[in-house]
C-alpha cells in the first residue's frame, strides 16, 4: 500500500472510533454536558487532560521551534508543564469543593457581582476563540499536506466531525473520545522519536539518548555526544551556542511565567477538574495529567536535538560545505514541493548550504521537522501515516475542549445566569449545543480565512488569562478580604495593560518590537507576567479602601478550604 | 463546620499553606532558579552528558513538577485525616 492509502485508512479508523464513542456516550442533561456527570476517573481524566492541552501547535510546531532556538525553547517546555503544579496545589482542589460548572460561575459568586461574572465570561470566550482559530488550521495543513485535499476542504471534513462529537455528546462525549486521541497521538508521537533515538544513538529512550554520546551506522561508538556536536555545529555556522540561546535572561524568565500562570488561568483547563468526583480526585488528576504531558514534552527537546543534527548535516554533508542537489534525499525535494522548503543557490555551486548569514542559502520551515522526521529518518510509511492521525487527534481535542468552554460560557454563563434566568434545563442544553454549532462554523472561517496573527493572538491569550483569571482566582481562594471592588478593577487593569502592551508593539508599531523599546526587556510574549504583578497589586489596594466582604462569601471561602462535604458538580 | 472548633480550622489551613508553599518554592528553585537564573553557573557542571543547567531547563524542571504534584496529593491527603476533614 502506498502512503496515501495508508493515511486514508488510520485517519479514517480513528475518526470512526471517535464517532463511535461519541454515540455511546451522548449527554442527556445539562450537568453530563457541562461535566460529564462529574463522574470521570482522575486518570482518564488526566488523559482527557492532556490531549485537551497538547494542541495542533504543541504536537506539529513545538519541537521545530526549539529545534531552531535551543535553550530559548525552554521557556514552552518548562511553561507549558509548570502551570500544572500551580493548578494542582491552589486552583484545582478548592475549584472542585466550590463544587459549580465554569470559572465564571466562581468570580461570579465568590465576589458576588454580576460585574466580575460579565469580565471572566469575556475573558473566557476570547481566550478560547484565539485559541481555536489555529486548530482548524492544523486540522487544515495535515489534511493537505498528507491526504493531499485542499485545505479548505481538510477543514469542513474536520469541522463535520468535531460537529458531531462535540455537540451531541458534550463534556462526556468529549472527554471519553479525548483518551482515545490521547492514546492515537502520543503513540504517533513516541514511535519515530524512539526509531530515530536508536538510528543516532543506540538508546531507546529519547530523554537518555538526548544527553548520549553518538553512535555510527554501525552502532559503535564515535566519542562526541550529542549536544556537544550540536554545540559546535551551531558556532561553525554562525548560529548561537544551542544550550545557550540568545534571548536576554529577564525575558526567558517573564515568558516562562506568563506561560506557567496563564496555563494555570486557561478556562478549558481547569474545567477539566470540575468533571472528577472528588477533592481528592481534582489534586490526583492534576498529577496524571502532567504525567501523560511529560511524556510527550520530555521526549519535544530530544526529538529537536536529534532532527537538528540530521537536518544539518543531510543538508552540508559530511565535509560541511554541502551536497549537490542531485545527491540530495527525496524528503528536501518532497518539502521543497510545498513551499515549506526553499533553496536559493547564491553561489551557484549547484550544492546546497545551510549556515546563519550571506552564505545560507535555504529557507526552512520550522512547523516541518516533526512532520518530516519519519521521512528523514527513512522510516516505514505507516509511521508516516500514524504521525498524520496524530497531528489531527491533537487538534480535533484541543479543538472540542475549546468549544466546549464557550458553549457553556454562552447557554451558562451569559444566558442562564444573566440573561434568562428562568430557562429549564432542557432548553439550556439546547442552547449549549447550539453555541457549539456556531462556535465550530466560527472556528471554520478562521481555519479557511486564518487571520495572519495567529501566532500573534496566542500570546495574547495566554498574556489575558495570566494577567485577569490566574490572579481573580487565586485571591478568591486565599484571601477572605479580597472584595469585589479589589478583584474587579484588578482584573480590568491587568487585562488592559497587557492587551494595550502587546497590541501595540504586534499591531500598531511592529517596527519597534525590539529589545531597547520594551518595558525593562520584556516581550510582549512575556508580559502577562507583568500583568499579573499590577492585577495583584491593584486589586490590593483597592480592596483595602473599599467595602468589606459579606459574611456569606466569607463562610463560602471557608467552607472551600478543606474537601469534607464536596458534593457532586451542581448548579445552585 | 467540619472542624470540631476555630483553633482546628485555623491549624489545619496553616499547615496547609506551608506544605504548598514549601513545594511551591522547590518548583520555583528547579525552574526560575536552576533553569534561568543560575543557568551559566550550572552549565559549568556536566551532568550525563548534559550542562547541568540546559538539563534542567529542558527536562529536570519537567520531572520535578510531576514529583511535587504526586508529593502534595500523598500530604494533603494525610493533613485531611490527620483534621477529620477527608471525603467519606
Amino acid at each position: 500500500m502506498d502512503i496515501k492509502t495508508l493515511t486514508y485508512l488510520i485517519v479514517g479508523l480513528t475518526f470512526a472510533l471517535y464517532i463511535g464513542i461519541a454515540i455511546w456516550s451522548r449527554a442527556g442533561s445539562t450537568k453530563e454536558f457541562y461535566v460529564a456527570g462529574g463522574g470521570v476517573h482522575p486518570i482518564m481524566n488526566g488523559m482527557a487532560t492532556a490531549a485537551d492541552w497538547m494542541s495542533a501547535a504543541s504536537f506539529i510546531s513545538l519541537a521545530g521551534i526549539v529545534s531552531f532556538v535551543g535553550y530559548d525553547g525552554s521557556v514552552y517546555l518548562m511553561g507549558w508543564t509548570g502551570g500544572y503544579v500551580l493548578l494542582a496545589l491552589c486552583m484545582a482542589p478548592y475549584l472542585r469543593k466550590f463544587g459549580k460548572f465554569t470559572v465564571p460561575d466562581f468570580i461570579g459568586d465568590r465576589y458576588y457581582s454580576q460585574t466580575a461574572r460579565t469580565v471572566a465570561v469575556i475573558c473566557a470566550i476570547f481566550i478560547c476563540f484565539t485559541y481555536i482559530a489555529g486548530q482548524m488550521r492544523g486540522v487544515g495543513v495535515v489534511f493537505s499536506r498528507f491526504l493531499e485535499v485542499e485545505i479548505e476542504t481538510g477543514v469542513y471534513i474536520g469541522m463535520a466531525v468535531v460537529f458531531f462529537y462535540a455537540v451531541l455528546g458534550g463534556m462526556k462525549g468529549i472527554t471519553y473520545t479525548q483518551v482515545a486521541q490521547y492514546c492515537v497521538l502520543i503513540f504517533a508521537f513516541m514511535v519515530p522519536a524512539i526509531f530515530i533515538s536508536i538510528m543516532m544513538t543506540g538508546h531507546i529512550l529519547p530523554q537518555i539518548g538526548f544527553g548520549a554520546e553518538l553512535v555510527d551506522a554501525a552502532g559503535n561508538g564515535t566519542g562526541v555526544f550529542l549536544l556537544e556536536k550540536l554545540d559546535g555545529l551551531s558556532a561553525e555556522l554562525g548560529f548561537s551556542q544551542y544550550t545557550e540561546g540568545s534571548k536576554s535572561m529577564i525575558d526567558v524568565f517573564f515568558i516562562t511565567g506568563a506561560l506557567m500562570f496563564g496555563t494555570a488561568g486557561l478556562p478549558h483547563v481547569i474545567v477539566r477538574f470540575f468533571t472528577v468526583p472528588k477533592v481528592k480526585d481534582a489534586r490526583v488528576s492534576a498529577g496524571w495529567a502532567l504525567v501523560f504531558i511529560a511524556i510527550m514534552y520530555t521526549t519535544v527537546p530530544a526529538l529537536s536535538a536529534f532532527s537538528r543534527v540530521n537536518m544539518i548535516e543531510t543538508i552540508n554533508g559530511p565535509d560541511a560545505s554541502g551536497v549537490a542537489y542531485e545527491t540530495a534525499p527525496d524528503w528536501i525535494k518532497n518539502w521543497e514541493k510545498t513551499g515549506l522548503i526553499k533553496w536559493d543557490d547564491k553561489n551557484a555551486d549547484g550544492k546546497l548550504y545551510y549556515a546563519n548569514g550571506e552564505a545560507n542559502e535555504m529557507t526552512i520551515d520550522r512547523d516541518i521537522m516533526v512532520l518530516a522526521t519519519p521521512e528523514i529518518a527513512n522510516l516505514p510509511a505507516w509511521v508516516i501515516a500514524l504521525v498524520a492521525a496524530g497531528g489531527m487527534a491533537a487538534a480535533l481535542s484541543t479543538t472540542a475542549g475549546l468549544l466546549l468552554v464557550i458553549s457553556t460560557s454562552v447557554s451558562h454563563d451569559l444566558l442562564k445566569k444573566n440573561l434568562m434566568p428562568n430557562i429549564s434545563d432542557k432548553k439550556e442544553l439546547m442552547y449549549a449545543r447550539i453555541a457549539a454549532g456556531l462556535g465550530i462554523v466560527m472556528a471554520g472561517y478562521f481555519g479557511i480565512n486564518p487571520p495572519g496573527f495567529v501566532a500573534a493572538v496566542v500570546a495574547i491569550a495566554f498574556g489575558l488569562a495570566a494577567s485577569s483569571l490566574f490572579p481573580a482566582i487565586i485571591m478568591g481562594i486565599f484571601s477572605r478580604t479580597m472584595n469585589k471592588e479589589g478583584a474587579v478593577v484588578g482584573m480590568v487593569t491587568g487585562l488592559l495593560f497587557s492587551a494595550a502592551y502587546i497590541i501595540y508593539f504586534k499591531f500598531v508599531n511592529p517596527a519597534d518590537n525590539n529589545p531597547e523599546h520594551w518595558l525593562l526587556g520584556i516581550s510582549p510574549e512575556g508580559i502577562g507576567m507583568l500583568g499579573m504583578i499590577v492585577n495583584f497589586t491593584v486589586a490590593f489596594i483597592v480592596s483595602r479602601v473599599t467595602t468589606a466582604v459579606p459574611q456569606d462569601v466569607v463562610d463560602m471561602v471557608e467552607s472551600i478550604r478543606f474537601p469534607k462535604g464536596a458534593g457532586e458538580a451542581h448548579d445552585h | 463546620m467540619a472542624f470540631e472548633n476555630n483553633e482546628k480550622a485555623e491549624g489545619y489551613w496553616r499547615e496547609n499553606l506551608r506544605l504548598v508553599l514549601g513545594l511551591l518554592a522547590i518548583w520555583a528553585a528547579v525552574s526560575f532558579g536552576c533553569g534561568i537564573l543560575l543557568v551559566d553557573v550550572l552549565n559549568e557542571i556536566h551532568f550525563m552528558g548534559f550542562k547541568l543547567g540546559f538539563w534542567f531547563a529542558q527536562q529536570g524542571a519537567i520531572y520535578v513538577f510531576v514529583a511535587l504534584i504526586f508529593v502534595y496529593v500523598a500530604k494533603a491527603n494525610t493533613l485531611d485525616k490527620k483534621y477529620g476533614v477527608h471525603e467519606d
